[in-house]
């Protein structure tokens, strides 16, 4: 994303007020063809900012975007001097956005390369936190963690007396360790966080309590108080046992705590009221990784939210399809982390959704909640 | 872009005077308001003049904040009816002759007080970097050389690849000036330097090495500009402006820069002051790195573009070489006190053309080439400026 003019096209890089071309006010920021040359590269090897002190030698370069602006960038190793390179934009470990040169065609390991590790939240080598295996997502999530080549997965499991579908599976898999974990016990936080919170590099919260039901179809709010224990206060225990290590360790050597992940219905963004009090509790988890990002902030640990519409799981058995299968959502979470966004929306009612909320948020409102008189 | 409309009015009548330099200091906690405090006091000492005789200043500096030139005027106990602040680094000795002079001209002030100084406290280059401009906070800071060393090290790169320039060739700059600092006295670095040293220093930034850079230091420069019969009057040694130019974001459209803004305006500088480049005794370039020092030679036209470098090679570059350029040793080899890096080619060209020299001094010098660069906004320097001075009044 760079700006662009409305008057007359011109493309503005660094980021300004008014179009340097023609002084029009009218810029306004949009996808670019991220295509660009590598005109001349440089190594550093000193700096007077103690963060890239510990990770010289550094390569950065300087690249004349197809789009017209010329770019200091990072460099990938595999992105040559002369030659075609492909421009990514993220946020760095200060939560600044930067630009990456890389090579313009995928190179072999192109993911291990040591500046792109730093934007992006591989989970290669890193040790992951997946807060609740007992749901078809998380297994899904843990297959997919131990496939991308985390060092270890912690399997958050409550009350591990009691057997699950799926169990003998997922706990035959390598690099693996079981982690008793209920959200809504604090001791039970406490415990686990003494025992591995300062190995957690990636903490991926996919424990959800999601029932049908709006405020006048419902008699009482005992079951909306169970929402806002799993949905809510459950994140909010972890955040306060788990976080202030992890935000310690956002710049630790090479496999630092990287990212704090929540998994939220899409309807945290505009209420469904068919699973209407859920997603009540869902906006108040969605508000909570907002201040969690206030709470990050500048210490290296990006916090990465997952949206995703009605998974095809036993408390959405009524719905009809489309609905996102585990095993989708598990590999759109590890996909996420590998490119180093920090919003991704997977699914087709996920995307849907976006793309109405970001035309018309309001709108979107009024579409979803007038839903059931349409049917 | 030059030459359009009205011939430029030349600089004649006005005087160059009483160039001093409050010795620099690798760190010291003084704040920029003593550095210019004391400058101005050499100043004044210097021609005699008392505080309330100085009617116009002209201040630079990077250290100052929260204040400006107004806020110094309170704190020196000035009452100046011209008052300017001119924040544009390496070019700033240039550009505020030009506007004194044309102050002077014009009558403005009688005698304006042009001085730069910066403080050196252990944090505070550290400081400036992180907060220099929008676009570097956003462009340029972000990619870890933390300050300038990146960005001139991409410049170096694609001059080396442009024109064929070597690391040796740059290292003939730096030797040179670091022969002519040896009788500097307050210049920071006075180890002599063989090629072979420069060859082997520590990379910083590939290919900027070590003597390629620059030591931030607190120091302050000054002179007095003023009308000529006035400096007769107080019997003050003084310089000429034969021509001065200067120029803001030139060549925007460089991928990268390879050229200044010299180039833009050299005919009209070198018309203006009616000599030829061969006429010149010495010249004096914004040296923040080698690199620089060599697009001045070739933008100002000693040489044609991209042959700085066998220009370099072909002459000897020291203060009794045939080619004296950055005589005192420059800021490569007096050190950079902030903003004062941008008066002292200038100021120490004044000392050669008056001979009031400290040190090395050019035979005969009558005529002298000052050039500045500054301001790095982010990828580029975009402010240049150039003068031609004569001799006017020597000492004694």
């Amino acid at each position: 994303m760079l700006q662009r003019c409305g008057a007359c096209q011109t493309i503005a890089y660094p980021p300004r007020d008014l179009c340097g071309c023609c002084w029009a006010d009218s810029l306004s920021w949009v996808e670019i063809d991220a295509g660009g040359v590598f005109l001349a590269e440089t190594t550093l090897h000193t700096s007077t900012n103690v963060y890239f002190r510990e990770r010289m030698p550094w390569r950065i370069g300087v690249i004349k975007l197809d789009a017209g602006p010329t770019i200091i960038a990072h460099a990938h190793a595999d992105a040559k001097e002369g030659a075609r390179v492909c421009m990514l934009a993220r946020t760095d470990k200060s939560g600044q956005g930067v630009f990456i040169a890389l090579p313009e065609r995928e190179t072999p390991n192109m993911a291990d390369d040591k500046a792109l590790r730093e934007l992006t939240c591989d989970p290669k080598h890193r040790r992951v936190l997946v807060t609740d295996v007992r749901h078809p997502t998380g297994q899904a999530l843990a297959r997919g963690l131990v496939r991308a080549g985390a060092g270890k997965v912690f399997l958050g499991v409550a009350e591990q007396w009691k057997p699950f579908v799926g169990r003998d599976e997922l706990y035959a898999l390598p690099n693996t360790e079981v982690a008793p974990l209920d959200l809504s016990d604090a001791d039970s936080i406490a415990d686990l966080t003494s025992s591995i919170g300062g190995k957690v590099d990636i903490l991926i919260n996919t424990a959800q309590h999601m029932r049908p039901g709006s405020a006048m179809t419902r008699r009482d709010a005992i079951t909306a108080r169970d929402e806002m224990e799993f949905n809510y206060f459950g994140p909010l225990r972890l955040l306060q046992s788990f976080g202030p290590a992890m935000r310690s360790r956002g710049a630790d050597g090479a496999n630092s705590a990287v990212a704090w992940v929540n998994v939220l219905s899409v309807f945290a963004l505009a209420n469904w009221p068919a699973y209407g009090l859920s997603a009540a509790s869902q906006a108040a988890a969605l508000s909570l990784s907002q201040c969690a990002r206030g709470d990050f902030a500048g210490s290296g640990v990006k916090v990465v939210n997952i949206f995703h519409g009605p998974i095809d799981d036993e408390w959405h058995q009524p719905l009809p399809p489309p609905k996102v299968a585990p095993e989708a959502l598990g590999a759109g979470i590890v996909g996420a982390l590998q490119q180093g966004l920090e919003q991704s929306f997977i699914g087709d009612v996920a995307k849907d959704i976006e793309t109405r909320w970001r035309e018309d948020p309001a709108l979107l409102e009024r579409e979803l909640t007038l839903a059931r008189l349409m049917d | 872009m030059s030459s359009v409309g009205r011939t430029r009015q030349n600089y004649s009548g006005v005087a160059l005077a009483a160039p001093v330099t409050v010795p620099y200091v690798r760190y010291s906690p003084k704040p920029a308001h003593w550095w210019i405090g004391r400058a101005l006091a050499m100043l004044a000492s210097s021609a005699k003049l008392k505080p309330a005789d100085i009617d116009g200043m002209c201040v630079s500096s990077f250290t100052l904040f929260p204040d400006t030139a107004v806020g110094l005027t309170q704190h020196l106990g000035l009452s100046p009816r011209w008052l300017d602040h001119i924040p544009m680094g390496g070019a700033s000795g240039v550009v505020a002759l030009r506007r004194a002079t044309r102050a002077v001209q014009a009558g403005d002030a009688e005698i304006v007080a042009c001085v730069a100084g910066d403080a050196n406290q252990v944090s505070s280059f550290r400081g400036m970097l992180t907060s220099f401009s929008r676009f570097s906070q956003d462009g340029a800071y972000p990619y870890g050389s933390g300050g300038p060393n990146g960005a001139f090290a991409l410049i170096t790169r694609a001059y080396m690849q442009a024109y064929g320039a070597t690391r040796e060739d740059f290292g003939q700059i730096c030797v040179a000036q670091r022969r002519n600092a040896m009788m500097t006295p307050h210049a920071l670095m006075k180890k002599p330097l063989s090629l072979a040293e420069y060859m082997d220093a520590r990379p910083i930034a590939d290919p900027v090495h070590l003597f390629d850079c620059v030591m931030p230091c607190a120091g302050a420069e000054a002179f007095l500009v003023m009308r000529e019969d006035r400096a007769v009057e107080l019997g003050l040694p003084f310089a000429r402006v034969l021509a001065a130019i200067e120029r803001h974001n030139a060549y925007p459209d460089d991928p990268i820069q390879i050229r200044g803004g010299w180039g833009v305006d050299r005919a009209e500088l070198w018309d203006q002051a009616g000599v030829a480049p061969a006429d010149v005794d010495l010249l004096q370039t914004y040296d923040d790195y080698p690199v620089i020092s060599m697009m001045q030679i070739e933008d100002l036209g000693f040489c044609e573009k991209g042959e700085a470098a066998a220009f370099v090679r072909g002459h000897s570059l020291t203060y009794d070489g045939d080619f004296p350029h950055n005589v005192s040793g420059g800021q490569l080899s007096v050190g950079q006190a902030g903003a004062a890096g941008g008066y002292l080619g200038l100021v120490e060209a004044i000392r050669q053309l008056t001979g009031e020299t400290l040190g090395a001094r050019v035979a005969n010098a009558k005529v002298a080439a000052v050039s500045g660069f500054g301001m790095i906004n982010y990828d580029r320097g975009l402010c240049s400026a150039a003068a031609l001075l004569s001799e006017g009044r020597r000492i004694g």
